[in-house]
């Protein structure tokens, strides 16, 4: 027994330095390198910055239009998260509840929606967006995530909840008088919660962190969104300027990382949960 | 009678509301899903360019070009590569990582948490610090730490091979967090008595996996690994970015050839087949991961 403890504890400073040093390191040089000039970041990796030059978080406003990308990517996810829970809240429901010759069939038809992915229909959805007068906007990277795959997806967890409760809350309320609409409002989708913040969190960091549907549906440098905006920190020769590319990269990740400290648990049990079911 | 009526025009109401309730989904997935998937074969049997405006009818022209396109058939192979390097590296190193953890008392909270903080990341924010930690030379930081250890590290993005393992290796990390935590919960849920009644029995490290421990964790492997698999066909930001699907394409995965042939050399009709291609390996996929947990759920009963 005596001979086993130090095993022990070297496998575990062992396991905790290698996750640190790959899962910790990459954000920490980011940030280091977020507040070094161009050149400093070429020198050995070091574990502060060197000239610790905040100068470099103003001007990647001044290189690109950074705070136009940030508010385009709040407005995108921002949009695409609220329409995507909504609408998926109302189907999902009905598809639990309510009973409608077709039912099933149109729920097995809006699963299929989970089976295709983006990367399959991208091409024509961009003839299609084009001809309906939305090619360089915002409003095909919005409609996505609520009716693409996310939204089913979404439905698909409103249904299963709402499968769980039980009939008689929704009775009394039909009784005491209450529409359709009136119970859904008022007594099914306030119970929902949990629900519909697993569906948020996860059409939210789909849609802040989207690339390829941005890279296709826009052009001019004012409709991006900050996927797009941090891969074009380049000089004029094309190649990278890395400390404005970290600084810009460290502002789009912040946020994220700022929430994910807040609600840890619920944010990973939203995605685990979806890896499971999804 | 009266009482029927009244029945009869609830249940119209009823389905009045549902059809209401379903319609903003259900017509957004026929605009945005299913009418460009029915145009995704619509244009595979057309030569479209987009850049000479050409729309012409060609049959199965488009895929019989597919199977002499060098770098179609490269792309399909990349992505096959991808996927066979991918799939078990993070699948093992995510089941490793979950035992490890359902035993570990200190650390194991700052690991959860911390395997996680790539996951809510973008894909582009991760690959872009990755492709500075990964430059060539001593100029990046992993090969300034394996200078330190005496080893010269390759010019890993700019080398065949390394670059494929690279992107992998990125991909990996960035994903492993979800794969971890559901394996994690899985350990978590296996039942304490089995096991303890093993340890009494003497099963001890491999031999308690082997025979205890894989085969109660069994359906979950098999779900995450279709899940990573699906996951895998899709990869196009890592590959983007770090590489630009090079050098001399040995990281041009399907996703990266039908985004270049439609927005690049403006063959959409082409691309489309491409996509077709890709569509067909994918719902094979989901259709298997279905029926796979269709028995998962039928053997948990």
């Amino acid at each position: 027994m005596s001979n086993k403890r130090p095993l022990r504890v070297a496998v575990t400073a062992a396991a905790l330095i290698i996750a640190t040093l790959l899962f910790v390191y990459p954000f920490w040089w980011m940030l280091v390198n977020s507040l070094n000039t161009a050149a400093e970041v070429f020198g050995p990796p070091a574990l502060l910055p060197k000239s610790w030059r905040f100068e470099n978080y103003a001007e990647i406003f001044r290189v690109q239009p950074f705070a136009r990308h940030i508010l385009n990517t709040l407005l995108v996810a921002g949009v695409g998260t609220i329409g995507n829970v909504l609408v998926s809240a109302l189907s999902g429901y009905a598809f639990a509840r309510l009973r409608f010759p077709g039912r099933g069939f149109l729920y097995v038809l809006l699963l299929t929606a989970l089976m295709m992915p983006i990367e399959v229909i991208i091409v024509p959805l961009f003839f299609q967006m084009r001809g309906w007068g939305l090619s360089d906007s915002l409003y095909p990277l919005m409609l996505i995530p609520i009716f693409g795959a996310q939204g089913a997806f979404s439905a698909f967890m409103f249904r299963q909840f709402f499968l769980t409760v039980p009939m008689e809350l929704e009775e009394a309320a039909r009784l005491d008088g209450l529409s359709y609409l009136g119970t859904f409002r008022h007594i099914m989708l306030p119970i929902a919660k949990p629900v519909a913040s697993s569906a948020a969190i996860l059409a939210f960091l789909a849609t802040w962190n989207t690339y390829l549907e941005p890279l296709v549906f826009t052009t001019s440098v004012q409709q991006y969104t900050l996927p797009l905006s941090l891969s074009n920190f380049n000089d004029s020769y094309g190649e990278p300027q890395w400390h404005l590319q970290m600084a810009a990269t460290a502002l789009s990740i912040i946020p994220i990382m700022v929430v994910y400290m807040i609600f840890q648990e619920k944010v990973r049990d939203a995605m685990v949960n979806s890896g499971v079911k999804g | 009678m009266k009482h029927s009526l009244t029945a009869r025009r609830n249940a119209a109401m009823e389905a009045m509301a549902g059809y209401a309730f379903i319609l903003p989904q259900v017509l957004g997935f026929i605009l945005i899903v299913l009418v460009p998937l029915i145009n995704v074969f619509v244009f595979s049997l057309h030569n479209r360019n987009m850049l000479f405006g050409t729309n012409i009818f060609i049959g199965l022209d488009n895929y019989a070009r597919l199977l002499t396109d060098g770098l179609f058939v490269q792309s399909l192979k990349n992505t096959l590569v991808f996927s066979l390097l991918l799939v078990p590296i993070n699948v093992i190193a995510a089941l490793l990582m979950a035992l490890y953890l359902g035993e570990a008392g200190f650390g194991s909270r700052y690991i959860r948490a911390i395997i996680f903080l790539p996951v809510v990341t973008s894909g582009v924010a991760w690959a872009i610090v990755w492709k500075y930690l990964l430059q060539g030379g001593t100029a990046g930081p992993v090969n300034w730490f394996l200078a330190q250890l005496g080893i010269a590290g390759p010019n890993w993005l700019n080398e065949k091979g390394w670059a494929m393992l690279s992107v992998v290796f990125n991909r990996v990390l960035k994903n492993l967090g979800t794969n971890v935590l559901i394996f994690y919960g899985a350990v978590m849920n296996m039942p304490g008595e089995v096991v303890e009644a093993a340890r009494i029995d003497g099963a001890h490290g491999f031999s308690m996996f082997r025979w205890i421990k894989a085969p109660l964790l069994m359906p979950t492997i098999l779900m995450v690994t279709i899940v990573t698999v699906i996951g895998s066909m899709r990869v196009f930001d890592t590959i983007k970015l770090m590489t630009d699907g090079g050098p001399e394409g040995s990281t041009m995965v399907m996703v990266y050839y039908v985004y270049h042939k439609a927005f690049r050399t403006f063959e959409t009709g082409y691309a489309a087949a491409i996509a077709t291609v890709l569509f067909a390996i994918v719902l094979t996929l989901t259709i298997a991961q279905w029926v796979l947990r269709k028995r998962v759920t039928h053997y948990e009963q």
